[in-house]
């Protein structure tokens, strides 16, 4: 890559979102600061190679932006007649005082994961605003159409403008719930790169768990008190770690247990750690840690077993029994009966993971969590069956891959 | 901005009947805090009447426009700053009713 397409990639990382978010704040309309982020970024494309990377990139494509949202107000006004209103729009607001542009983007994400839009709706419209991705590469990401997706986000501006849904950082009694909203949004993009779905996707995405690692890390600077943002950042630094380890030479999901630790990132570990830490250290200080955080506690206590052998499976339940008090839905339950496994044997398990079946049916894990326990039983027969239908149900060509082996290794 | 907030009531698991006093009491402070436009309670879906005139003439039917398990008890028109206002009351309002709403902007 040329100096210039470098600048020009970095560029979109690092400011895209400032760009969005200033001339949302400016214009008040998302379509506007969209389509101008998007055409300045295009011009600068096309000067940069020639004239050379401007000396303060994020500035000049802020006002080319605002030049190119100007342009498009203008055009239209003439167009629609309403000159007189559409002047007032741009002319009345003074220059953002430095400092501001952090609260303009924190604005910018909690308008995309507002609560009267659909979960798949605020998804989509966060990748687009917060993080630059273009319509075809969140299409491609999903597996859905280009056309689907481009209308979704039509739909959504539409409604945040018609609705009037504001453009501002919620009022304190309710920023909790909203954290969460963003939050809930961030894990989802992160667990479709982790798991990615669908017959002809690479097993995992690292496009989509980059950039949700991307956007957590900016929601933790805007919000460094928050501690389930900094609960949710250490879960997938220490779930991205094992990214490598995790997917076989020939694409194949390799199992926790049987991962390579050695290939495990320890710089990506030694960040996690540090952020469980500094949890663990609130925790003791008598804040109550919220599920991200103590999901971020048990991936913290299995990457510091160095052999899979020195796991602490009592610690990694103790931290099962407090998240189940916090959410007691069944994958949870699913997942602490697997430590309860190691603990008390695989019967006691199984007996927990039975009586899951009317929750979890059509769930591939609770499949695959039936047949591994059956086949550590010796219930071969059972075991086969269990996999035949966690087979059925995965949608990741790697988990199909390594169901399959086991499934035809049982005896 | 202006809001329609729709009461819906379900046929087969219908809100209590106790609530006039609370949505009275709801609709002072709507007064007081200047949020309040309109309310109203609605007769039975089968008390409506459609009429449609758009051709030679105008032709009367019993009955609402559409059957369903779900209907419209009433309605409130709300001022409101922005959605998250409107939400907000929108939530208290259902708790207050003990019925479902949905809130919606005028053009």
């Amino acid at each position: 890559m040329s100096d210039v397409e470098e600048a020009i990639t970095r560029a979109h990382h690092e400011e895209w979102v400032r760009v969005v978010a200033a001339l949302t704040r400016r214009f008040g309309d998302l379509d506007i600061a969209e389509e101008a982020a998007a055409e300045a970024f295009a011009t600068a494309v096309e000067r940069w190679p020639a004239d050379g990377v401007p000396p303060n990139p994020g500035a000049w494509l802020t006002t080319t932006a605002n030049r190119k949202a100007i342009d498009r107000i203008r055009r239209e006004s003439k167009r629609d007649d309403k000159h007189k209103e559409a002047q007032t729009v741009y002319d009345d607001d003074p220059p953002e005082p430095p400092g501001a542009i952090d609260d303009e983007r924190l604005r910018l994400i909690f308008t995309c994961c507002h609560p009267a839009l659909a979960m798949e709706t605020r998804v989509a419209l966060t990748l687009r605003m917060v993080g630059g991705l273009t319509v075809p590469e969140i299409a491609r990401a999903f597996l859905a159409a280009e056309s689907a997706i481009g209308q979704r986000i039509t739909r959504a501006k539409a409604k945040i403008k018609a609705a009037r849904i504001p453009y501002r950082v919620p009022a304190a009694e309710d920023l909790p719930a909203r954290v969460t909203g963003v939050l809930a949004v961030l894990y989802l993009v992160f667990n479709e790169g982790y798991l990615a779905t669908g017959p002809d996707t690479d097993p995992v995405r690292h496009d989509l768990t980059a950039e949700a690692i991307r956007l957590t890390r900016l929601i933790r600077t805007l919000l460094p008190q928050d501690g389930e943002v900094a609960g949710l950042l250490a879960l997938m630094l220490l779930t991205e770690a094992r990214r490598t380890a995790r997917v076989s030479a020939g694409g194949e999901l390799v199992a926790f247990n049987e991962q390579d630790r050695g290939a495990w990132d320890a710089a990506l570990i030694a960040e996690g750690h540090r952020l469980v830490r500094e949890r663990l250290a609130a925790a003791a200080a008598g804040v109550a840690p919220g599920r991200y955080q103590i999901l971020a506690a048990i991936n913290a206590v299995h990457t510091s077993a160095l052999d899979v052998r020195d796991t602490d499976w009592s610690q990694v339940l103790a931290l099962y029994d407090q998240l189940v008090r916090l959410d007691p839905s069944p994958i949870i339950a699913l997942n602490r009966a697997i430590a309860v496994a190691e603990l008390d044997g695989p019967q006691v398990a199984l007996a927990i993971v039975d009586r899951l079946a009317d929750a979890l049916a059509g769930y591939h894990a609770y499949h695959a969590t039936r047949a591994d326990l059956l086949r550590r039983l010796g219930r071969s027969q059972q075991s086969r069956a269990a996999y035949d239908r966690a087979i059925e149900l995965a949608g990741n060509t790697g988990e199909t891959a390594y169901l399959t082996r086991r499934r035809d290794q049982l005896p | 901005m202006r809001y329609l907030v729709s009461v819906i009531d379900d046929k087969s698991n219908p809100g209590s009947t106790d609530r006039r006093p609370a949505i009275s009491a709801f609709n002072e402070r709507l007064i007081a805090e200047g949020y309040w436009v309109f309310a109203g309670g609605l007769a039975s879906p089968d008390t409506a009447t459609v009429i449609d005139n758009r051709g030679e003439q105008a032709v009367f039917s019993d009955g609402p426009f559409v059957e369903s398990k779900e209907y419209l008890a009433g309605v409130w028109v709300w001022e409101a700053p922005d959605l998250d206002v409107a939400l907000k009351l929108a939530a208290e309002a259902s708790k207050v009713c003990d019925r479902k709403v949905e809130v919606r902007p005028f053009q």
